[in-house]
């Protein structure tokens, strides 16, 4: 498997030289990411090119980096990434592209290049509000029907902002602010030292 | 001249045919479907997100809870990204144990599948037949986990325990009689794994039963012949996996193509389709339980031989054994620790993608270091399965949407996540 890694590697940097921010491999995944003035130009390439031939977009999705690590985030908070597969070379590469703007994210839509991309994109648009210029039909696609918000931004409380029930007196369903006391069952805590005999954070 | 114009019709989201919560706007040219719109979401939990907020051990029991039909699958793809991500070795043993019950879980879900697509369709005796073997299937799953659909039996490091050297059998009762429980515990006097091999001996030719009653009537053929052709450059494009992709003539199985598990030293055959139609994919998903069979078969022989751990030794990752905990402060201090504060993973990324009985199920985690996720992606077959229902669906009769439904084995606890 790490000589068909290498393969692909090199098969990439031929590819798409320069506009290659990063190509690291780590646990036998090779991770590529690249600017996002870019990210459809080398989505075109990765699906096209012979030496590569990534014909399916096996999954896309966003990412809001805004809390990770115990460090300050000061990079782009919003990426998206997404699982290619060549089904001819059996291969696989994780495209990331950090979206900039952190207000408005936008970033290219891929659904021309892979059909499968719409619905991923959609659910990216819905739950982290990373918006895909060119996408034909970007509607919320997991939420209720008038959801406000984006729920799986880190910011976004895991209990959410409204809950509903029937109103007797209205005779209808009605929302009103949440009810419930957030609470945290185990902390989340980031241990310095190597943890075991289990793999050194880098 | 009459004046025709389309009409909008709503399909759902509470009806028979939508395998679940499925809410489907159809624009209608008389009895042809022009536009078919899936309105998804009202299975929606956000385990993603409560993923976030839990501890490594903690999500496990989620992924029972995605695609509810092939419960343990679920679980194996997320062990197997824990895993690497952990840089952990699995005793084979584990190995060979969870191949086996990905293989019954495969048999649950394809048995489903047919019970429920047979019944679309109007072939009632289908459903029938299949919850008969389903039903000693879920008793396997009882007799490791105690629960018959939502297992929590794999855990990153290996499986929770060894199986049993008994099988829980009937009792005599007011409604049941001494000899009618005799017969029924005729298969489970012996170990767990002689009731698998007494179930292996008689399914084949409970398929063949299957076969009998759907593959050459006419009725059948007439549903789902020439219905819902993808070629196979369409099916790549849309993101199909498994017996979807398989039924348009694609050669790709993961268990082949990127062996995870023991996979790499089991003998199967990966059964293609031709045409690409519904009728197809019932025959690839029909072969599939034959080979499902095979591989359950070969994993009994090898477990019967093999004694072993079932789960790694490091207790960081795992729990000590109940007797190391009570006489050994350290093991106790593991214990605790591991169920308190849970397991760290490093930080790091993975991508583990496993065959699951309905295509490509996947498991995308970043982890920063912490005792829970970072952030948690799960890859569901059925997602991009649906998505192409429209591309699917255009062009063909309305009652050819529901043999569309069914050929597309949707869950809505997977799609909807």
């Amino acid at each position: 498997m790490a000589a068909r890694i290498q393969l692909l590697k090199t098969a990439l940097e031929a590819a798409l030289g320069a506009r290659i921010v990063s190509l690291t491999e780590a646990l036998g995944e090779l991770a590529l990411v690249v600017k996002p003035e870019d990210y459809a130009a080398v989505a075109n390439a990765l699906h096209d090119t012979p030496s590569l031939r990534f014909e399916q977009l096996i999954d896309l999705c966003g990412v809001d980096y805004s809390q990770y690590g115990d460090r300050h985030w000061n990079a782009a908070r919003f990426a998206v990434v997404a699982q290619l597969l060549s089904v001819a070379h059996n291969w696989r590469l994780r495209l990331k592209v950090f979206v900039p703007d952190d207000e408005f994210p936008v970033v290219e839509s891929v659904t021309g290049v892979w059909a499968s991309a719409g619905w991923y994109e959609r659910e990216a648009f819905d739950l982290y509000g990373i918006m895909f210029s060119g996408h034909a039909d970007l509607r919320r696609i997991l939420t209720d029907y008038g959801f406000i918000g984006h729920p799986f931004r880190k910011d976004f409380p895991i209990s959410g902002n409204v809950e509903m029930r029937y109103d007797p007196e209205q005779k209808r369903v009605i929302y009103e602010p949440v009810s419930i006391e957030p609470r945290e069952v185990t902390p989340r805590i980031i241990r310095e030292e190597a943890f075991g005999e289990l793999r050194p954070r880098k | 001249m009459a004046e025709i114009r389309n009409y909008t019709m709503n399909l759902g989201p509470q009806h028979p045919a939508a395998h679940g919560v499925l809410r489907l706007v159809l624009e209608l040219d008389g009895e042809v479907i022009m536009r078919a719109d899936p309105h998804i979401g009202m299975l929606h939990r956000a385990t993603e997100k409560l993923a976030e907020t839990k501890t490594w051990l903690q999500a496990l029991p989620y992924m029972d809870r995605l695609d509810y039909m092939s419960m343990m699958a679920n679980e194996h793809a997320y062990c197997l990204a824990v895993e690497r991500l952990l840089g952990i070795e699995v005793p084979v043993r584990a190995q060979y144990i969870r191949v086996m019950f990905d293989e019954i879980t495969r048999l649950l879900n394809h048995l489903l599948w047919i019970g429920a697509h047979g019944l679309d369709l109007g072939a009632m005796t289908m459903f029938i037949y299949a919850f008969r073997e389903r039903e000693d299937l879920f008793d396997m799953y009882e007799a490791v986990s105690g629960a018959r659909m939502h297992a929590a039996y794999y855990r990153p490091g290996g499986v929770y325990r060894d199986l049993p050297d008994s099988m829980p059998r009937y009792d005599v009762s007011r409604h049941r009689s001494a000899r009618t429980a005799g017969k029924l515990n005729e298969n489970r006097l012996g170990s767990m794994l002689d009731f698998v091999e007494d179930f292996t001996n008689r399914f084949p030719r409970c398929v063949d039963d299957y076969e009998t009653l759907l593959t050459d009537n006419r009725i059948w053929k007439q549903r789902t012949v020439g219905i819902g052709v993808v070629p196979p450059e369409m099916a790549l494009n849309l993101g199909f996996t498994g017996a979807m992709l398989r039924g348009s003539g694609v050669e790709w199985d993961l268990r082949r193509k990127q062996p995870y598990a023991v996979y790499d030293r089991l003998d199967f055959d990966i059964p293609v389709g031709v045409n690409g139609d519904c009728y197809d994919r019932y025959l690839v998903r029909v072969e599939e339980m034959r080979q499902s069979n095979r591989i359950i078969k070969q994993c009994v022989k090898w477990l019967r031989e093999n004694p072993g751990p079932v789960i790694t030794d490091n207790h960081k990752v795992a729990p000590p054994s109940r007797v190391e905990m009570k006489s050994n402060m350290e093991e106790l201090i593991h214990h605790f620790k591991l169920f308190t504060e849970g397991m760290h993973v490093p930080e790091g990324e993975a991508y583990a993608a496993i065959e699951h009985p309905k295509g490509e199920f996947g498991i995308y985690v970043i982890s920063d270091g912490a005792n829970m996720p970072y952030r948690m992606k799960i890859r569901a077959p059925g997602f991009a399965h649906l998505s192409s229902l429209g591309y699917m669906a255009k062009g063909h009769m309305l009652a050819d949407a529901v043999a569309i439904i069914g050929t597309l084995d949707i869950v809505f606890g997977e799609i909807d996540r």
